[in-house]
């Protein structure tokens, strides 16, 4: 037939009749799809076959189902396109649920494509058989089992809108074996046809100039940015609106990036662990405008006691985010950008010019700081690290101490350099993650940051990194402790240090058993010319191990569930009660390094 | 005809302050019933009753949940059912004028002394005796909550043996407060 002979193995509509297994690697090709992280198994054989010729899509073997859903995280948050999963049936689908849930808390858009067995044995305890889709459920923004191979193609279609519209989020697709091996005729949906789904992107103008108007005459705002500034690529709108507003900004743990974290109007994170300044000014400010951000626990501490003075303007695509935890004065629905967009050319300039020069006077005197002396800090790292990549990095976290101190410490400039697990707090997450962020981004070094803990959950990665010669920077922190954990026991449980005590293995060793160079720091000393030799090493991925100071305690923080008047700043130097010194607290505050030239007024 | 509008107005008006009918309109789809009974387990809401059934429509099934929470529990349990992809519509009727029914069965048990005063009762209620044996009455009534509620006080003098009911179906009225 002359229509075969046209069918060049990339055509979206050939209408040729072909296995699920065609179709679904077909329909991958239509969607874009370049990196596929997987695990192959007994109910996908027939998929992987079908990938075995397709020259488009790489694939990637990790070495845990875990490993790959991470993966995929990383690489959607890394370049805002969609990560793809395929794993097999059973034990394949349930190692993808820590993922998804992540993904569901950090709305991540990831596709998982899971195995299962024949339509005929579902039900029936078969082999490798998990309900995956029942198991999922509640951890997925939606989630299909595909009974007819005619529905495949619409349904990946789906998969793929839905994972990436309103409020990005995971979804999970689950291929009986025999549906694979189903034929049907290939044409992939050019549109999606779904009466149920229909996101607000454009905000409502009346909304947008109430908002205008409740700005107006505002001596105390604040901005206060989330994540959705980021999935929406706000950072430009965002940057006119505060520059225009001279509205001080503060970021999330996940907002972090979308504004330069060196400009004059940047007040770093809030929240828990974040500056002393930013906090203090959310609390006494008389506006609040959040920004694609949904007034987590962590950040909004005893909801009574959180901005009681302030107006609050709440800007969100997800309609369930608005008054949630926080009644508002004024929601958007909309998409961020979209919102910032038309809410920029209505505003007009605010007289902040007292409010930002106390928040400087604040910036002064409870800076972000920490006491040296002893072994290394972890924040000296950080520090030092900032320094010598100027904040041009992705800078992927794991879960614990290290990770609020990269985000205190680290100037973010730039967004999508900053990714780590928020939500959910997966440990565990980094080295998958930033393997996935290497896929996507070949143009900036990828920085993978672990605790000892977090690294030993998933580090068989290692041998999938030193497999595809990625070019990641692993730094471990080895403390020999949960450290998070057992700063909470050190502040809240009397010092009983229950179980948070850790040996690691020989990390040079390890990196070495694995095929990758090794580096261990434990003296202060060490650390510069550590960090630099990683940053240059340029012949695959390189591991350094930092051997810290064992007790370090993350400040400043607001005990959980406690409001800004609670918060405890970083401890004054103790002059030593048996002739020591007070120990030297050094500052290495982003806000406080020298602005850049952006223009502002 | 049965309706009573005025007494159904009553009845919504009185439950107003934390009972709330939500009507759902859902993709008639594999699991889309587990999703909605599943986010309100997750989410901790409350159930006082939950229906489904197929519409007018054949891809499309109705359920009717009556809930009660405060003004933001219901706000967000509204919000999160929007947010799941098969839910096509919801409506919140409590601030509408509706008609709600319950269907209750009832087996009571009845001897030749007490069966002619049961039947009496089931009259008044416009409730009807659906099987009957020597040693019970079998009844079905309809109507709002109160109502059936109300019927089942009544009989349970007479010792109800086994019952089922509904939970509650409702339809917003076409004349709001006009009639």
């Amino acid at each position: 037939m002359a229509r075969q002979h046209e069918d060049d193995g990339r055509s979206h509509h050939t209408g040729r009749v072909m296995t699920g297994a065609e179709i679904f690697v077909r329909s991958l090709v239509a969607e874009g799809v370049e990196t596929v992280f997987g695990y192959p198994g007994g109910a996908t054989i027939g998929v992987y076959d079908a990938l075995h010729d397709i020259s488009d899509i790489k694939h990637v073997l990790t070495r845990h189902e875990q490993g790959a859903t991470h993966a995929a995280e990383g690489y959607a948050r890394a370049t805002g396109k969609p990560g793809v999963v395929l794993v097999t049936s059973g034990p394949g689908a349930t190692n993808t649920v820590t993922g998804l849930a992540d993904a569901y808390m950090d709305s991540t858009p990831i596709v998982v494509f899971t195995g299962q067995v024949p339509l005929r044995l579902i039900g029936n305890d078969a082999f490798q058989e998990a309900d995956i889709v029942g198991i999922t459920r509640p951890v997925t923004k939606h989630n299909y089992l595909v009974r007819d191979v005619t529905d495949l193609a619409r349904t990946i279609k789906e998969a793929f809108y839905i994972a990436t519209s309103g409020r990005p989020g995971p979804v999970l697709v689950d291929l009986p074996k025999d549906v694979m091996a189903h034929k049907a005729p290939f044409d992939y949906p050019e549109k999606v046809q779904l009466r149920s789904y229909r996101p607000t992107v454009e905000g409502h103008p009346g909304q947008i100039k109430r908002a205008a108007e409740l700005i107006k005459g505002s001596r105390r705002p604040v901005l206060y940015v989330g994540g959705g500034a980021v999935q929406s690529n706000s950072s430009k709108e965002l940057l006119a609106l505060a520059e225009k507003l001279h509205c001080p900004v503060t970021m999330t743990l996940h907002g972090l990036g979308s504004f330069p974290g060196n400009h004059p109007l940047s007040m770093g994170m809030l929240g828990m662990h974040g500056t002393w300044y930013s906090n203090t000014a959310v609390h006494q400010s008389d506006l609040l405008i959040a920004v694609g951000a949904r007034f987590d626990d962590r950040v909004v501490g005893k909801v009574e006691a959180f901005a009681p003075e302030s107006k609050k303007i709440h800007i969100d695509i997800d309609p369930a985010a608005i008054n949630k935890n926080v009644q508002v004065d004024l929601p958007i629905l909309g998409d961020v950008r979209a919102v910032l967009t038309k809410l920029v050319e209505q505003v007009e300039g605010l007289d902040t010019a007292e409010w930002l020069e106390k928040i400087d006077g604040w910036k002064r005197e409870h800076p972000l700081r920490y006491q040296t002396g002893g072994k290394i800090h972890a924040q000296e790292v950080i520090s030092k690290l900032s320094e010598l990549t100027g904040g041009n990095a992705v800078l992927v976290t794991d879960v614990g101490q290290h990770q609020m101190w990269a985000a205190q410490f680290f100037c973010f400039t730039l967004p999508r350099t900053h990714i780590t697990s928020g939500g959910l707090g997966t440990m565990g997450f980094s080295l998958p993650a930033s393997m996935g962020a290497a896929f996507g981004r070949s143009d900036l070094p990828v920085i993978s940051l672990s605790g000892d803990g977090g690294f030993q959950m998933n580090s068989q990665e290692l041998a999938t990194i030193v497999e595809q010669k990625l070019p990641l920077k692993i730094l471990i922190f080895n403390n020999g402790f949960l450290g998070m954990v057992r700063q909470w026991q050190e502040l809240f449980w009397k010092r009983r240090y229950s179980h948070v005590e850790m040996t690691s293995p020989d990390y040079v060793k390890l990196a070495d058993a694995y095929g990758l160079p090794g580096y261990r720091a434990t003296a202060s000393s060490e650390v510069e010319a550590t960090l630099r030799r990683v940053l240059e090493y340029n012949d695959g991925p390189v591991l350094a191990e930092f051997v810290l100071e064992r007790e370090e305690n993350v400040y400043p923080m607001i005990p959980a569930g406690m409001s800004v008047s609670e918060m405890i700043d970083t401890p004054a130097p103790v002059a030593g009660g048996n002739g020591r010194p007070a120990e030297a607290f050094v500052v290495h505050d982003p806000a406080l390094i020298p602005p850049l030239k952006t223009g502002v007024s | 005809m049965n309706a009573k509008p005025g007494a159904a107005a009553t009845a919504a008006g009185e439950e107003q302050a934390r009972r709330h009918t939500i009507a759902i309109s859902v993709e008639n789809r594999f699991g889309a019933f587990a999703r909605i009974a599943g986010l309100f387990a997750a989410k901790g809401y409350n159930i006082d009753s939950m229906t489904v059934g197929p519409t007018e429509d054949e891809a499309v099934s109705r359920m009717t949940i009556v809930t009660h929470g405060d003004d933001q529990i219901i706000e967000q349990i509204i919000k999160q059912l929007n947010k799941l992809i098969d839910v096509i519509k919801v409506v919140d009727l409590t601030y509408d004028n509706f008609v709600e029914r319950e269907l209750v069965l009832a087996k009571v048990r009845a001897t030749p002394q007490t069966r002619s005063e049961i039947m009496q009762i089931t009259e008044i209620f416009r409730a009807k005796v659906v099987d009957i044996s020597p040693q019970s009455l079998t009844l079905e009534a309809t109507g709002s909550q109160q109502k059936v509620d109300a019927f089942i006080k009544m009989m349970k003098p007479f010792q109800i043996m086994e019952m089922a009911r509904t939970g509650r179906v409702a339809l917003k009225r076409d004349f709001q407060g006009e009639v």
